[in-house]
């Protein structure tokens, strides 16, 4: 992979259903397809478990980019916590858009427990564009102007 | 005015109502602040004027717990708020006897001092019933006079129009004063760069003193117990601290009333910093407008809130790239 011997290494956050994502990721390791190590990823129970605030923490302590994963939609464990966490993220994303961390460094992607090629597809293209963006603003010094 | 509180007089007397939801009058002209009265004698301190910005609805809370019905004075923007409540279970709707006021826009001290008037002693002009565009400012350095609208809150200028959503009865006359459009600030904010963005909100939160008045004038932000006051997190509500709470107070808030905000501008009116705090609420107002359908809250009592809902075809996060 062309990004490998770059010196900046991004800190991406991935949040990944229990159900799809999290078992997507998995068999991604199972099939011994690769993605980047700078991928850090939280399993939580539902993609609507993702407060919208556990973003706005990664991007506070400093991550380029964060990146959440469910169940695709129609297919929630919970039946309809994706498409609320859907919402809540559009929103989000376009307000962290708004306030300078550009929506490159957000995403949102639907990756079943059978989709190992997906996932792994997905991280790779998300650590190139997190590369291709560079290090991100330093959302924490958003109420300190030195 | 006088209408007004001959009316809540009345209303007094015959016991319709045990006590009147107003303004009386503060120190200075241009003060007033939220009041009770409880007997008709003193309502002799009422006034309804200019300045009477506070809206009088989240004071419902409390009042809907005593023993009676509460009269409230609620400009035409106040009412939306008071719908919110309703619909929030927060207030009680059979304690409250809503009369709506008349409102010919109100006003800002902070665009008049910027004007550079000082010294204030009194201001004429400022009545509900006057008819004067002109401000006539008696100032200890002598007279000036500022047009009414160069000194109008800035939520007066976009203003959802005069008509109350939920009264008992109407007392005064309205007039119209919008001459703006509510998004177009943030629709200039949206086409700087990420790091013109950044260094924009830097500037103007680095001023904030973390002093808690934007929440607590806010309707919206009626949670009994609020994130901000827990002390299980590391929010100690001071502007040097820095937590996650902390650093993040303005989006998480932002966040919290998304959806339930319904743009009464009481948050910037009070922010002793100016911080056009408008700006986070409005992002997220406009955003539901074009993602998911136009959506005033606080216009009726029952609609679905638009993040407690959702369809099956709603657009995907990555349109917030697409829309450029
Ligand atoms: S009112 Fe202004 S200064 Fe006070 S906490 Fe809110 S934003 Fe900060
Ligand atoms: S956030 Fe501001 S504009 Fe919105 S309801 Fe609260 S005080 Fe009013
Ligand atoms: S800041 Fe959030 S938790 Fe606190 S009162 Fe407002 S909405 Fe409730």
């Amino acid at each position: 992979m062309s990004i490998e011997n770059k010196s900046f290494r991004p800190k991406i956050v991935a949040f990944c259903c229990n159900w799809c994502s999290y078992a997507g990721a998995d068999l991604a390791g199972s099939s011994r397809l690769s993605y980047p190590a700078d991928v850090k990823i939280i399993r939580v129970p539902c993609s609507c478990r993702v407060n919208p605030m556990f973003i706005l923490r990664a991007f506070e302590k400093g991550a380029d980019g964060v990146i959440m994963c469910g169940c695709h939609p129609g297919d929630c464990h919970y039946s309809t916590g994706n498409y609320y966490a859907r919402r809540r993220m559009t929103l989000l994303f376009s307000m962290l858009d708004y306030i300078g961390v550009e929506n490159g460094r957000t995403r949102v992607e639907w990756v079943s427990a059978a989709e190992g090629v997906k996932f792994s597809d997905t991280m790779n293209s998300f650590v190139e564009k997190i590369h291709s963006l560079g290090e991100n603003v330093r959302l924490g010094d958003l109420r300190c102007r030195n | 005015m006088q209408e007004l509180i001959n009316r809540a007089k009345e209303l007094l007397d015959n016991g319709t109502v045990a006590r009147v939801l107003g303004w009386k009058a503060g120190d200075l002209p241009y003060d007033p602040e939220p009041a009770y009265f409880e007997t008709a004698e003193s309502l002799k301190d009422f006034v309804y004027n200019g300045f009477c910005g506070a809206n009088l609805s989240k004071y419902m809370i409390e009042a809907s717990k005593l023993e009676g019905k509460t009269l409230v004075c609620l400009k035409p923007c106040d009412t939306y708020s008071f719908n919110q409540l309703i619909k929030e279970h927060r207030v009680d709707r059979e304690k409250a006897y809503i009369i709506g006021v008349g409102c010919k826009g109100k006003l800002d001290i902070e665009k008049i001092r910027n004007q550079g008037v000082k010294g204030i002693e009194s201001i004429e002009g400022a009545e509900i019933t006057d008819e004067a565009d002109m401000l006539k400012i008696q100032t200890i350095y002598g007279e000036r006079s500022v047009a009414y609208a160069d000194a109008m809150l800035e939520r007066c200028h976009v203003c959802k129009g005069k008509e109350h959503k939920i009264f008992d009865e109407q007392i005064g006359e309205s007039k119209e004063t919008k001459d703006g459009e509510r998004f177009d600030e943030v629709s200039r904010i949206e086409k700087l760069s990420p790091e013109e963005k950044f260094a924009f909100f830097q500037k103007e939160l680095s001023k904030c003193i973390r002093c808690n008045a934007c929440r607590n004038v806010c309707p919206a932000c009626s949670c009994r117990k609020c994130v901000f006051d827990s002390n299980k997190f590391d929010s100690s509500q001071k502007a040097n601290v820095d937590s996650f709470e902390e650093k993040m107070f303005h989006i998480i808030r932002a966040f919290h009333v998304a959806g339930r905000c319904t743009d009464c501008g009481e948050c910037s009116r009070v922010c002793p910093q100016g911080i056009p705090l408008h700006l986070f609420n409005r992002k997220f107002i406009k955003d539901i407008d074009e993602l998911y359908g136009e959506y005033q809250a606080g216009d009726d009592t029952d609609s679905k809130a638009p993040l407690t809902n959702y369809t099956f075809d709603d657009a995907e996060p990555s349109i917030v790239g697409k829309r450029g």
